[in-house]
């Protein structure tokens, strides 16, 4: 009974950090609509920071408490404010959660790269020289105290704030409608200002009091806010009172499990993914509403002709050839997954894209892929990566059923949970049989995995690999084109636009979303099997939520609409960062930065970078000159690199300078073609043109003819 | 009488598609102004500007004699220009409470402001915890309306008080509307129920594709001209 009584005050003062954290979750994003998933990172950031002030720097603890609680905090929140949220506010939803993904994403490598991860950081609790007292036949520590007495007052002055004054109205009034608070008197900016510095400082207090008692380490203590979401989520992200319920019964049962949970190889993992699995649970046992008057702008999705996605198709083959012949030994491993990550960027275009699903554990489904290739593939027996992709499929079917309910961020959240569940508990188990099948995942560390065998030819130099994945990224590539200009794209595109119209057209909701996650978790899948084998060794922490993170948000940038988001991301996510390690070594850390940055940046181009790419290179491909005169001028270049004539630098060079001077000329030359045109074709018009009568005075200002009838058709359908 | 609202040759746009061409009001202190017109002739707008929800290319505004061009709502709200906009301006997921706790910007106490709107109003007393997205429509046009009253405007701007309301509740709003304008409010009121407003207002403008076509007392010549406007008859 003791031991019972112990273990729950454990529980209920981890309960009052995660009610802490979550109630400033609640705040956030009930006033502002924005679901921050950097609400822990920021945490974590002002733990980090109280940990350098005091015990790396030696500071009174009032004195670094003040700093980090009412300088540090309210100067990240309106940092945050003005330069993330403020740009991405107009924007949709989708828009929004990038944002603070892509803010989770960074402040993760920037707290790696500001403290070494491999040095361990203690940081003493609160009174930790004062004895504990008893309570009756319980022993609280005075930290426990404490924990316990700051959620309390929290919650009072949060009720008070939000309900009795009036700047807690003002709050709640601007979600409602920001433009009637302007209306009435209050600036909706000074309300979201308020609402962040208020949610930062909570989370930072959480972030505080709970790194004394777990490992001061990045990711971890960021994610450590899965509790805190699952608490937030029992408050539907509304209810404050409900959302401390939530953290109880969190807190609670972490402890317990903790407790109670009997030893063996399968359940360690249960206990950490636990709240991963009530967070799944919750959001699905809980009905949501969307606020109100929240306005969603669509993006239109581009069709992709089919002889631009073949060119397009073309360029992906000849660009792994030309990198697999180019690069060194060294350089291929490196270099390599530009196709395989392709592969699972590519995976988020329809399934994001088209259908509007934003899901978190694509990764994931490709190290379901990856394990599957590893066990049957061990040979190298192509149908393993058919088997891979199905296994892959199957999953992301699976995670359809209960995601079916959910759908913006509870989604998100719910695809995240599902992320963590994986990598935290079902990736770290032993070999197990189910039904009689021996299922082996990573056995508890790596597995090995090989090249495939090609009808007889075995590839599995680095060269070979690299090409054979250029061209799975060019056929799926393809495969994606050819969905979006077929009618289960068009489909899809219907669901996004709007579920209940869908639905009232006779469209099978479940049938379409259990589809489309299959089809982008098969992807992901065959891209898992491919990066695995590139990397030869698997293991699971190369598929977890936080390394996924950066390819959704590069992909996200790239343009979740187009085919070519996959190349793309790839590139983008794999070039620069190695370029710039080669090129000065002492970058290493700050480039980690660089997809988070990356994110933020998409303010500017919400349609993202692909279409506008693909807009800059039409005129090359258009044209009959500039485009022979590249594949020759790169071909040239590239056999005086194979004959060693010149370096991989040059080589790299001479095709950049190539392509962009040929691009510009194109350019020019359509303008002045286009130009021309115009031209011809106004002085043709104005000499036919008859007298314009406006649509609505046809009949009257004139005679009615029967051909007037279309017209007016048109016109009426133009709107 | 000096006018306390004028707009001075607004001109303003939507995008690239100009919406107003240069419109001249003026709104006396306890005057009822109607600005009628069609479909898409630019009324709303000219409230927006009026209010500064929407940015006047050109022109001035001016309020109580003082230029005020270029002021944010905010600023507007608190130099006594109340917008009640299309479609119930109130917050639908505060309380009734809450939303008239959003009125106490003029300085006046909570307390003062729901004496008034529940003298004025008696139903609302009823709603008082009631989140206002549950009211009924009438309800919550009288809710926004308490915002006219409870926070002294100089100036009212009412937008379609009549949208989707009972014939006879219509009426008794727009009583509520003369009462504010004789204690020496300017009202401006657009309105597609042209015969609900022209009952109260001593002045009509008619607005046709963003200019102000004819105005002056709402005599029987006006009221056919519109009726000639709205049928669609040509010009």
């Amino acid at each position: 009974m003791d031991q019972f009584i112990t273990f729950g005050i454990v529980g209920l003062s981890t309960a009052a950090i995660y009610a802490v954290i979550g109630s400033g979750l609640v705040l956030t994003y009930s006033t502002t609509g924005v679901f921050n998933f950097a609400h822990g990172a920021a945490g974590m950031l002002a733990a980090f920071c109280y940990w350098q002030f005091t015990v790396g720097w030696g500071w009174p603890v009032p004195v670094a408490l003040v700093l980090v609680l009412l300088v540090l905090a309210p100067a990240f929140a309106l940092l945050v404010e003005r330069a993330v949220l403020r740009p991405v506010q107009a924007l949709g939803e989708a828009e929004r959660l990038v944002m603070t993904v892509a803010m989770l994403s960074g402040l993760i490598a920037a707290a790696r790269w500001i403290w070494d991860p491999n040095v361990a950081r203690p940081l003493p609790t609160f009174f930790a020289d004062r004895k504990p007292f008893h309570l009756g036949p319980a022993t609280v520590t005075w930290h426990q105290a404490i924990t316990m007495a700051v959620a309390v007052a929290v919650a009072i002055g949060l009720r008070v704030l939000m309900y009795r004054t009036r700047t807690g109205a003002e709050m709640r009034a601007t979600v409602d409608d920001r433009a009637l608070v302007g209306l009435a008197g209050a600036r909706p900016v000074r309300a979201n200002q308020v609402a962040w510095i208020l949610g930062t400082q909570l989370a930072a207090i959480g972030g505080i009091l709970i790194a004394p008692t777990v490992t001061l380490d990045a990711s971890q203590l960021s994610l450590l806010i899965v509790s805190a979401y699952t608490a937030a989520v029992f408050g539907r992200l509304r209810s404050l009172p409900m959302t401390f319920v939530g953290a109880i019964v969190v807190g609670c049962m972490e402890s317990y499990l903790a407790g109670y949970l009997p030893q063996n190889a399968y359940l360690p993992g249960l206990r950490l993914a636990a709240p991963a699995l009530l967070l799944f649970a919750a959001l699905l046992a809980f009905p949501h509403r969307r606020l109100r008057g929240r306005d969603r702008r669509l993006r239109q999705i581009p069709v992709p002709t089919m002889a631009g996605t073949g060119l397009f198709a073309l360029v992906v083959v000849a660009f792994g050839v030309v990198l697999a012949t180019v690069l060194s030994a060294p350089d291929l491993i490196t270099y390599g997954p530009i196709f395989s990550l392709g592969v699972v960027a590519l995976s988020y275009v329809p399934l994001a894209g088209y259908a509007g699903q934003i899901s978190l554990c694509q990764l994931s489904m490709a190290g379901i892929g990856a394990v599957v290739w590893a066990h049957l593939g061990a040979h190298g027996e192509l149908w393993a990566l058919l088997v891979a992709v199905v296994v892959s499929a199957v999953a992301g079917g699976l995670i359809a059923l209960p995601a079916l309910r959910l759908s913006g961020v509870y989604l998100a959240l719910g695809t995240a949970a599902f992320a963590v569940v994986l990598d935290q508990w079902i990736f770290t188990l032993p070999t197990f049989k189910l039904f009689g099948v021996q299922i082996g995942l990573f056995d508890q560390g790596s597995v090995t995995a090989v090249g495939p065998d090609l009808f007889g030819l075995h590839l599995d130099s680095e060269s070979q690999l690299m090409v054979f994945a250029a061209v799975c990224l060019a056929l799926a590539s393809i495969g994606v084109a050819a969905l979006r200009r077929g009618r289960f794209g068009r489909r899809l595109i219907a669901l996004r636009d709007s579920e209940a119209a869908y639905a009232t057209l006779g469209g099978n909701l479940l049938l379409a979303k259990a589809l489309v996650f299959a089809l982008a978790s098969g992807i992901a899948g065959l891209g898992g099997a491919l990066y695995g084998m590139q990397l030869q060794s698997v293991s699971a922490t190369q598929f977890n939520l936080v390394a996924g993170l950066p390819i959704f948000l590069v992909a996200v940038v790239g343009g979740l609409g187009a085919v070519g988001s996959g190349l793309f991301t790839g590139t983008a996510y794999v070039g620069p960062i190695n370029a710039l390690i080669a090129i000065a070594p002492w970058s290493q850390n700050a480039v980690a930065l660089l997809p988070g940055l990356a994110g933020v940046g998409l303010g500017r181009n919400p349609d993202g970078v692909v279409p506008s790419m693909r807009s800059e290179w039409a005129p090359v491909a258009r044209d009959r000159i500039a485009l022979p005169v590249l594949v020759l001028g790169i071909a040239a270049a590239w056999v005086l690199r194979l004959a060693d004539v010149i370096d991989g630098w040059v080589f790299c060079g001479v095709a950049l300078v190539l392509a962009l001077a040929l691009r510009g000329w194109a350019a020019a030359r359509q303008r002045a073609v286009l130009a021309a045109a115009v031209a011809a074709g106004s002085a043709g018009a104005e000499a036919a043109a008859p007298e314009e009568v406006p649509v609505e005075w046809l009949g009257i200002r004139r005679a009615w003819r029967p051909e007037d009838e279309e017209v007016l058709a048109r016109g009426i359908a133009a709107g | 009488m000096s006018a306390l609202l004028e707009l001075r040759g607004i001109r303003a746009a939507h995008e690239r598609i100009n919406v107003l061409h240069g419109v001249d009001l003026a709104v006396a202190a306890g005057q009822v102004v109607a600005l009628l017109g069609p479909n898409g002739a630019g009324k709303t707008t000219v409230l927006r500007v009026a209010a500064g929800v929407h940015p006047a290319a050109s022109g001035r505004l001016l309020v109580g004699g003082r230029d005020v061009t270029g002021a944010d709502p905010r600023r507007l709200a608190r130099a006594g220009v109340c917008l009640i906009p299309e479609g119930r301006g109130v917050f639908p997921n505060l309380t009734v409470r809450d939303n008239l706790l959003m009125m106490t910007f003029t300085g006046r106490s909570r307390a003062e402001i729901e004496e008034i709107a529940f003298t004025r109003f008696p139903i609302l007393a009823k709603r008082a915890s009631q989140q206002a997205g549950t009211l009924s429509g009438g309800e919550q046009q009288m809710l926004a309306l308490a915002r006219g009253l409870a926070t002294d405007p100089a100036v009212l701007l009412l937008d379609e008080l009549s949208m989707g309301l009972a014939p006879l509740v219509v009426g008794r709003l727009y009583e509520q509307v003369a009462e504010i304008a004789r204690q020496g409010v300017a009202v401006l009121v657009v309105e597609q129920f042209a015969a609900a407003v022209l009952g109260i207002a001593d002045h009509a403008a008619v607005l046709v594709r963003g200019r102000v076509q004819r105005q002056g007392h709402p005599d029987s010549g006006l009221r056919a001209e519109l009726s000639a406007l709205y049928m669609g008859s040509p010009l």
